[in-house]
């Protein structure tokens, strides 16, 4: 049980990174065959991708016009009611190892690791939704659990009204439950459920499952299952998140918990800090 | 043809087992991980029944642990289960060497049986809340991978003459 209070971590370290070279080259075939197949990939369906990639980049770049206007206007209002204000997160692409850990647990291996930043308990997103948490890091890889695992459990809350809760996971990748809902709590089938931001591992505010089904309304219970947005069994890329507030930890950024002891006086700091978002120069910059 | 072995036929006892984590952590899809057998203590038993002396529990001991390394388990767990086949292997191993291959499968359908079982006990000492599910069907498949295992490693074991 020493590994469990993390008394062996360092150790757990030296053997992961020894063992490395053998993840990669287990996975390295299913690699090989991804990039055989995009040799082969006909001249059509690429001119056809590249179209839709094309059309798919400028919607974003336009709503991404508005979204920077909008954070400002964001980080102002909170200002104003002197709550913390969460800064730009910050991503790191990583690729999943195509190993298979353990059949049952939901834990996977991503490419990407303590050398790169990664620590525990960092969240881990898709381009949809929510994936899981780092459970372990070695210098070169970091295993993540998702968030399906039966050991897992997410603080969510329902976008529409906010009801809070805790959705755990089921064992199963297209299932989540959340059993400490009360009978009587406003939730509907189609709902969608964003994290809360309670427990402080999460940032708020990033969708992670939609309700799929709802019974014994009525009870002291009602029993809810979602579906997570993120599609779990078919990742082969994942976000991973560096949030000023949640872990306040970036080595880019001035003293780790500023944002959280912020006041009035740390408010111009928080301006600058917002790097990888263009157009950040006016205060005022509604009208662009 | 004998091949020589400079290093008494470690390498090739190193490479089998690290063929067998291969094998181990293929990329399946769920539905067949599940039942894929636990090929590194197949392996171990093999070498265990053959050459007691040269792997034994404290070498059991070790690649269990890269094994928890590999799967995300807590350390000690595999290392602790192959342990303690391993000792079972070569307590008994003169009497498993003289079985048939058969009757060799059949001990061999238990070792993998209690391994899983007490990974599974472990892990519910952790607080794991995983459903006690034990994939049998791995540990059948696992006692028949037990020929190929045996004749291909006896191959292997008379072709490098490790002893």
């Amino acid at each position: 049980m020493a590994d469990q209070r993390g008394k062996l971590t360092g150790l757990r370290a030296v053997l992961a990174t020894a063992v490395y070279p053998l993840q990669q080259l287990i996975s390295s075939p299913v690699r090989w065959l991804d990039d055989v197949a995009a040799q082969f990939a006909s001249r059509e369906a690429l001119i056809a991708e590249n179209a839709r990639l094309r059309d798919e980049q400028k919607n974003l770049e336009a709503r991404q016009l508005t979204f920077s206007s909008l954070q400002q206007e964001n980080i102002r209002l909170r200002e104003l009611l002197q709550s913390p204000v969460r800064i730009a997160d910050r991503y790191l692409i990583a690729e999943l190892l195509a190993i298979n850990v353990a059949p049952y647990s939901h834990v996977f291996v991503v490419n990407r690791g303590a050398q790169q930043g990664v620590y525990v308990g960092q969240p881990v997103l898709d381009a949809r939704g929510v994936v899981g948490q780092v459970l372990r890091v070695s210098p070169f890889s970091a295993e993540v659990m998702l968030i399906s695992d039966p050991n897992h459990g997410i603080p969510v809350q329902v976008n529409r009204n906010g009801v809070r809760t805790i959705a755990l996971g089921t064992g199963r990748s297209d299932r989540l439950v959340m059993p400490y809902l009360s009978g009587s709590a406003d939730v509907e089938v189609g709902d969608l459920l964003v994290t809360s931001g309670l427990g402080g591992v999460f940032p708020a505010g990033y969708p992670v499952a939609t309700v799929t089904a709802v019974s014994a309304q009525g009870g002291v219970f009602a029993k809810v299952s979602a579906q997570p947005v993120a599609p779990l069994d078919r990742i082969r890329e994942v976000l991973l998140v560096w949030s000023d507030v949640t872990s306040g930890a970036l080595p880019a950024h001035s003293p780790p918990d500023l944002p959280h002891a912020e006041n009035q006086e740390t408010v111009p700091v928080q301006k600058v800090q917002l790097p990888s978002l263009p157009g950040q120069q006016g205060d005022e910059g509604e009208g662009e | 043809m004998r091949a020589n072995n400079p290093h008494g036929g470690g390498i090739i006892i190193l490479m089998s087992i690290l063929v067998a984590m291969g094998l181990n952590l293929l990329p399946l899809p769920s539905s067949v991980a599940v039942n894929n057998p636990d090929w590194v203590l197949l392996c171990l038993v093999y070498w265990a029944l053959a050459l007691p002396e040269r792997v034994g529990v404290v070498s059991a001991w070790c690649v269990g642990l890269i094994m928890d390394v590999l799967t995300a388990h807590l350390m000690g767990q595999h290392a602790m289960a192959y342990a303690l086949v391993i000792y079972l292997c070569i307590r008994i191993h003169r009497r498993m060497r003289l079985y048939p291959p058969v009757q060799q499968a059949v001990s061999v359908f238990f070792y993998l049986g209690g391994s899983q079982v007490f990974l599974f006990w472990t892990g519910r000492l952790q607080g794991s809340q995983e459903k006690p599910a034990i994939a049998w069907f791995a540990i059948v498949l696992g006692a028949i991978m037990w020929f190929p295992v045996l004749f291909g490693l006896r191959r292997l074991r008379r072709h490098f003459s490790i002893t």
